[in-house]
């Protein structure tokens, strides 16, 4: 050893060496072409359909699985998918489908009408053996108005129907509807969740805790084989990591980017996509007691709002401004004359004086975050400052998540003023029959945990779910839409629009109004 | 010595039962219920009952536990809702990237901690001694999580040395370096509060022993400087600094619940968080009981090398 090499220098030389080559060797954060690299937003429950309830779990199983029918890209109307038609008999009971021909699943068996009506029954049969041990099956409700799942022969499948129910189509399109091999849940039980078989353009290939899910291109996919070789879904829940994984090249897509994010992804070798979707984001206002008791009170407070600096200035642009009930992503059965109430302190003070209801105190519940809830901290605080402006004496009271579903649920009478709230749904008709009908008061079994109670609502509300006809329950909406902004059971603030970024080496990438994420179309170079 | 493990043992088993009963409470007690929690917007009483039914939540609370402990007495912590495979399964692999992460800063907090302790003791009020002692208040003084976030930014996304997260990465690697490269800015972020905490005490530990007459007698028989220190004085404030260290066992197995979340590392602290918030009780359950456990052991150990080190303890 030479004299001007001490042991310790030599020992420190080493130690260098060593960590220097472990840090160069092969080239970090490069992800291959043909392979795209999703970042989601947590570890999926289960890839088992009916068995789930996340949007974030229905990124991946859009993909493995298809229903019956699925939404016409770029809207939220349904088209033929494992069903190639499909007719409705005159009174609205009875949907018969045919299926496409020739459809296997990821494991072989073969898709026929059978098959079908053993997905219906083992989700809706308390009987069926699997029932108990691959279930619960939480959203199993949105089948309850099923009679009967019947199969006439290989390729036709007829669902009876107890009454006549209008969003049954738009439920089979949703990830509940999806259709799972029997063969493949016979032979994994209770851990078919873990080992997913579908008719999808993917086919699952390894799921390893908190690390990946990797799903694999089917070759032999009905409409056509996915333009990538494969698909890895890493849950990274941590919005920031998310963030800085996509700037560094680990992902090639990130779902719901932090709105303070998006700046970071405005240069060159980013994309941005944005669509606004079946998202209602509102405020519940206690009709039964207190000041929002009177219907001018209620309305003083829409006024008092100032909803464009909520969505451009604490959402950065990632919503925009509700007009009433109905998310105007359901093209179709939105109200286009609706007009939001506009900012207007002016007429809030007006309205508020005619009522008597100057310096009305209002307790203000408030969530840390959940589904759907965007910002709710600093969207509360900006919400009680323009209530405090008008006259309202607000006290806000956040709390968890899962504590404030238990809170708000059972109904605000004798808590709170005010609650926040938000939906996804995948029907028009979902979200106002389940929260403005006096018949879904929280004690009847509903959500309308603000008491709203409007006969002419009740009545409109009632007629379009029977409705056959898209033009006739699309005028009942909109007539309903009319009355509910002028009663203002609720104070109506944003619509998302949901975002994600890609990496420029993504080609053909588009959100999807569903919030679905379809990947078959997309290109990594 | 015998004797003295197995009472140390027998003394965990009240500590262990008081953990399953505090930890079954807290989540009996937390306002929300798993079924809300999986069911969202659409949590009708009709569908909680259903699910709650499903779930075998619908008995009363004694039962519950009951039926929780029994099983887990055969080794069954039950099966994970959330994540739909059994719990034990679910700890099992977190807890080995835990292990992994905690094991590895506990080791450099440990070391360095020690060496930064006795070199300023050594040194005291010399160049040596500020340099660290600056160096350690402000590695105490910087929260874990935001070092970790300060580093993704400077390592991963600006230099691209190391990667941002994970343990392995998604192509390629899984080897050894590979795991060095993601392991490296999580251990070294969960071990500076840490590491300075040891060095503190390790100063003020062997700057105590140094003036012991024992060391005087060493000198001035003639043993060399470094022997004085590095042998003489640091085994004789082991015995003070041995249970700083088991301290630090404890808190870099929490801070490590932060440091998993910055770094998406797939272990158990970040798998306890996630739990909670969608109500898994039996994954919560299950993952404290094994933790708890697992801390119980670990000052089991602290203390019987204690005791060896200096007998005087057992009494």
């Amino acid at each position: 050893m030479p004299p001007f090499l001490t042991r310790r220098a030599a020992g420190l030389l080493t130690a260098a060496f060593l960590a220097s080559s472990a840090l160069t060797a092969p080239a970090l954060a490069q992800t291959p072409p043909g392979v795209l690299v999703v970042g989601q937003i947590a570890e999926p429950q289960a890839l088992d359909p009916h068995a789930v309830t996340a949007v974030n779990d229905f990124r991946i199983l859009m993909n493995l699985y298809d229903g019956l029918v699925r939404y016409a890209p770029g809207t939220l109307e349904v088209e033929p998918a494992l069903a190639e038609e499909w007719d409705i008999s005159e009174d609205g009971t009875v949907y018969t489908f045919t299926l496409r021909e020739g459809v296997t699943f990821h494991d072989g068996s073969a898709l026929d009408a059978e098959a079908v009506v053993w997905n219906f029954d083992r989700m809706l049969d308390e009987d069926h053996p699997l029932h108990e041990a691959t279930g619960p099956f939480p959203l199993s409700f949105f089948f309850s108005a099923i009679e009967e799942v019947e199969a006439m022969d290989d390729r036709t499948v007829r669902f009876t129907l107890n009454e006549p129910y209008a969003p049954f189509l738009s439920n089979l399109a949703y990830p509940t509807g999806l259709i799972v091999s029997p063969a493949a849940v016979e032979e994994h039980g209770e851990d078919f969740g873990r080992n997913p078989s579908g008719t999808g353009p993917f086919m699952f290939q390894e799921w390893r805790s908190n690390e990946r899910v990797t799903v694999v291109r089917n070759p032999d996919y009905w409409d056509g084989p996915a333009q990538s070789e494969a698909v890895i879904f890493r849950p990274i829940t941590d919005a920031n990591t998310r963030t800085a994984e996509m700037l560094a090249g680990g992902i090639d897509i990130m779902v719901e980017v932090p709105p303070v994010a998006l700046s970071q992804f405005q240069g060159a070798g980013f994309e941005i996509a944005e669509q606004a979707g079946p998202h209602v984001w509102f405020l519940i206002l206690n009709a039964k007691e207190g000041p929002f008791a009177d219907v001018r009170v209620r309305q003083a407070a829409n006024y008092a709002i100032n909803k464009e600096a909520l969505v451009n200035d604490v959402l950065e642009g990632t919503a925009t401004v509700a007009a009433g009930p109905i998310a105007p992503a359901f093209a179709w059965a939105y109200s286009e004359d609706l007009d939001p109430y506009p900012h207007d302190p002016d007429r809030a003070r007006e309205l508020l004086a005619d009522a008597g209801a100057e310096g009305a105190t209002v307790t203000f519940y408030v969530t840390e975050g959940g589904s759907g809830m965007l910002d709710p901290v600093p969207m509360g605080t900006a919400i009680q400052a323009d209530l405090a402006a008008v006259g309202f004496d607000v006290r806000i009271e956040t709390y968890e998540w899962n504590t404030f579903l238990g809170r708000v649920n059972p109904g605000l009478e004798g808590q709170a003023d005010m609650a926040q709230m938000a939906w996804m749904t995948n029907d028009p008709d979902t979200l106002p029959f389940l929260t403005l009908r006096t018949d879904a008061f929280p004690d009847a079994g509903g959500f309308n945990s603000g008491y709203y109670s409007n006969p002419e609502v009740d009545e409109l509300l009632e007629q379009a779910r029977v409705a056959t006809d898209q033009d006739e329950r699309a005028r009942l909406y909109k007539e309903m839409q009319e009355i509910v902004r002028e009663d203002a059971p609720w104070v109506f603030v944003a619509n998302w629009v949901q975002n994600a970024v890609t990496s420029d080496r993504v080609e053909d990438f588009a959100l999807e109004p569903s919030f679905f994420l379809l990947l078959k179309d997309v290109v990594k170079n | 010595m015998g004797g003295y493990i197995l009472k140390r043992l027998l003394s965990a088993i009240p500590v262990l039962l008081g953990i399953t009963v505090i930890v079954f409470l807290i989540m009996a007690m937390i306002p929300g219920d798993p079924a809300t929690a999986i069911l969202g917007s659409y949590a009708t009483p009709e569908n909680v009952d259903r699910l709650n039914r499903h779930l075998g939540l619908d008995r009363p609370l004694w039962q519950q536990y009951f039926i929780w402990i029994g099983n887990l007495l055969q080794g069954d912590f039950g099966r994970s809702f959330a994540l739909n495979r059994p719990v034990l399964d679910e700890i099992l692999d977190r807890f080995g990237a835990t292990l992994v992460l905690a094991g590895t800063a506990f080791m450099l907090c440990a070391i360095f901690g020690i060496v930064a302790g006795v070199v300023s003791a050594a040194r005291q009020y010399g160049f040596a001694d500020k340099a660290i002692t600056a160096a350690v208040i402000l590695g105490i003084s910087v929260p874990s999580f935001f070092l970790g976030m300060m580093m993704i930014l400077l390592f991963a996304v600006k230099l691209r040395w190391l990667p941002v997260s994970g343990m392995y990465s998604m192509f390629g690697g899984g080897d050894l370096p590979d795991l060095i490269r993601h392991l490296a800015m999580p251990a070294i972020a969960l071990s500076l509060v840490a590491t300075g905490v040891v060095a503190r005490l390790s100063r003020a530990a062997m700057l105590e022993v140094l003036r012991q007459d024992f060391i005087r007698t060493a000198r001035a028989k003639g043993v060399p400087e470094r022997r004085v220190i590095w042998g003489h004085a640091l085994r004789a404030a082991m015995v003070s600094i041995i249970p700083v260290l088991g301290l630090q066992a404890g808190f870099v197995l929490s801070g490590a619940v932060y440091i998993e979340i910055v770094f998406q590392w797939p272990g158990i602290g970040r798998m306890l968080v996630d739990a909670i918030l969608k109500r898994d009780i039996l994954l919560v359950q299950g993952g404290v009981v094994f933790v708890a456990a697992c801390y119980v052991g670990f000052n089991i150990v602290v203390d019987v090398v204690q005791a060896w080190l200096d007998p005087r303890i057992k009494t």
